[in-house]
């Protein structure tokens, strides 16, 4: 083959594997704005991935599971939200509970299940193309979305001017399950088209590390969903193509990537100031 | 205390529920997950070898916590400190039985580092703890991954043969621990002796001496325990660092115990540093209520793998684990909720 036809290749297998994490990226960037630094994005995707393998298969429609990966990522961003942002229980340790729960649960559920498998349908990417924009109105530009990262930068003054913090976040994280359901289930149904253990495998925190490598904004956090995507298809393409490379180098170049951004641009960024902080109950 | 039985109750109620749904008999899961690690004294052997690491990471978590530090990247710490013992067993010429004494101080003291330079991020640019231990557990496996993978690292001696596996070469036997005691069937690995000492050592300092008062007044309330002289960057430096040599610790014990092939793998940490930490969520902190907790999730580990045999996949212990945590998180918050 050609170098025009591998790089060629690669680029859209990039694209390919970019593709869940940008539309939990959308997600997760708004959880974050909001104030919530949301580890469970994991659990939404590997869920949603699962609900919408078994929904698409029962039902034959690709849409329906699509939609079920949607509603099983906003129940997990509900419960989240209900136990970090009304009972008040860390929401790192809710975020840790969340993903060994959901992760134990498809393993237990596939091991026990026929497994499904169905042709890929990719046409929903195609949604990427509204959700980006409207989250980008919806986050920066919206009355809502004013509230909303008032409530990440400075959850008291918001609560003082009567914004109602917790209920904010409580939105955002739901927003966040339903976009981030929306990239697992696009992962099972749109690429793989079977559900397999564990099938999402850390996308979640290659997720998070995208928006702290975007520094809290979300042009460039897409494009570190975009780089990630093309480190990942390198790392699959280049053993092929004859090129040595050193695997490990580039499994672990989000992560690189996300620290190094924290501590070399740091007073630049965007973070919230509240980010991963409770805010008090006056609040809610 | 009431509302936690009844999460209890619930948790065990839905995951007998999960198992009769799909097909399988509560009980019959009951009685192998019983008999798979406390049915004789094989299996108890067994459990007690993976009580061993579970406590050392939950007693670390318990400490950077009670600091106020929310450290998450224990399941890299636990590896780097299997990484540096599995260098330091392998490459160091030390002589006899002290070798498994360098060996476990050079995991503690890797790991240590490890977890600190998070602290050092977080002095410097102000990077979030949480965030930066996670993404270090990541980076960790990677580490790891070279280190085994590369020939002139830590790679197994090809010795002739066409296929190499990612693992290092076994440990000498001066690097292992052995079991203390003689008793018929019996083995109790010289690792649960390394886990209870740190146990209850850190549960005395942290109720009785001066250190320890700071500590927890650090994490009670940072601001007051500045104005009181505390050195909160230091402090929780220190915190952080223990918390990693304890997790190290861990690495060592599975890579010098039975659990382990005694060479360092990929997957030598076994997930047990993302179970360790939950083991000090449900002991709500404790070091010494971790004991026991770290003995109930070492259960539901040896036991898991009996599960299989009635037909429960054996996925079912991480659901139970996950609900135990719920069933003892929920309830102070629900207790604080309704008093509010």
């Amino acid at each position: 083959m050609s170098l025009a036809g591998d790089i060629e290749t690669v680029l859209f297998s990039g694209v390919r594997l970019a593709a869940p994490l940008a539309f939990a990226a959308c997600g997760e960037y708004l959880a974050e704005r909001a104030g919530t630094l949301n580890i469970s994005v994991e659990a939404m995707m590997l869920g949603a991935a699962f609900g919408a393998v078994a929904v698409a298969g029962l039902t034959g429609s690709g849409l329906a599971g699509l939609l079920a990966g949607i509603l099983i990522g906003a129940l997990i961003g509900l419960v989240h939200g209900v136990l970090a942002h009304g009972l008040t229980v860390n929401t790192f340790v809710v975020g840790l509970v969340l993903n060994a729960l959901v992760l134990g649960l498809t393993s237990y559920l596939i091991a026990t299940a026929t497994p499904l498998s169905r042709p890929p349908e990719r046409w929903p990417l195609l949604s990427l193309l509204v959700i980006i924009p409207s989250t980008w109105w919806l986050v920066d530009r919206s009355r809502w979305g004013l509230e909303l990262r008032a409530a990440g930068e400075n959850p008291q003054a918001a609560a003082m001017t009567g914004i109602r913090v917790n209920l904010r976040r409580r939105q955002a994280l739901l927003w966040c399950g339903a976009l981030s359901g929306l990239g697992g289930a696009y992962l099972a149904v749109g690429e793989v088209g079977s559900f397999n253990q564990n099938m999402t495998a850390g996308r979640g925190y290659l997720v998070i590390a995208a928006v702290i490598f975007g520094g809290w904004r979300l042009a460039r956090t897409l494009v570190g969903c975009a780089l990630f995507g093309l480190a990942d298809a390198l790392r699959l393409a280049l053993p092929a193509l004859g090129v040595t490379v050193n695997s490990q180098l580039l499994i672990s170049a989000p992560y690189l990537l996300a620290l190094l951004a924290m501590l070399l641009f740091a007073s630049r960024h965007n973070q919230p100031h509240a980010l991963g902080r409770p805010s008090p109950r006056s609040g809610v | 205390m009431i509302r936690t039985v009844a999460a209890l109750v619930v948790a065990l109620a839905l995951s007998s529920l999960l198992i009769t749904v799909t097909g399988g008999s509560p009980p019959a899961a009951l009685q192998a997950l019983v008999r798979g690690s406390l049915g004789d004294a094989t299996a108890v052997s067994l459990t007690l070898l993976y009580a061993a690491p579970l406590l050392l990471i939950a007693v670390g978590a318990c400490v950077s916590a009670r600091a106020g530090v929310f450290n998450i990247g224990q399941e890299g710490q636990v590896l780097i400190g299997a990484l540096a013992g599995a260098a330091v067993g392998l490459r160091l010429a030390v002589p006899g039985p002290a070798l498994v004494v360098v060996v476990l101080l050079a995991s503690a003291l890797a790991a240590g580092l490890w977890a600190w330079l998070s602290s050092l991020m977080h002095r410097l640019r102000g990077v979030d703890i949480v965030v930066s231990t996670l993404l270090m557990a990541f980076l960790a496996q990677q580490v790891v991954a070279f280190a085994v993978n590369t020939p002139w690292l830590l790679q197994e001696s090809r010795l002739g043969r066409a296929t190499v596996l990612p693992q290092t070469n076994k440990l000498p036997a001066d690097a292992l621990l052995g079991s203390i005691g003689h008793y018929p069937g019996l083995q109790i690995n010289a690792g649960l002796l390394i886990a209870a000492v740190p146990a209850i050592l850190v549960a005395v300092v942290l109720a009785r001496t001066r250190w320890g008062f700071r500590i927890t007044m650090l994490g009670l309330n940072p601001l007051a325990a500045q104005h009181s002289g505390v050195r909160v960057g230091a402090l929780s430096g220190v915190a952080l660092a223990i918390s990693g040599a304890l997790a190290g610790l861990a690495g060592a014990v599975l890579l010098t115990s039975p659990l382990s092939t005694n060479r360092l793998q990929p997957g030598t940490s076994l997930g047990i540093g993302w179970d360790g930490l939950l083991v000090a969520l449900v002991a709500r902190n404790r070091p010494l209520l971790a004991i026991p907790v770290a003995g109930l999730f070492a259960v539901l580990r040896s036991g898991g793998s009996f599960l299989a045999a009635t037909g429960v996949p054996s996925y079912l212990v991480d659901v139970v684990k996950a609900l135990l945590v719920l069933a003892f998180v929920a309830p102070p918050a629900l207790k604080r909720w309704s008093s509010a």
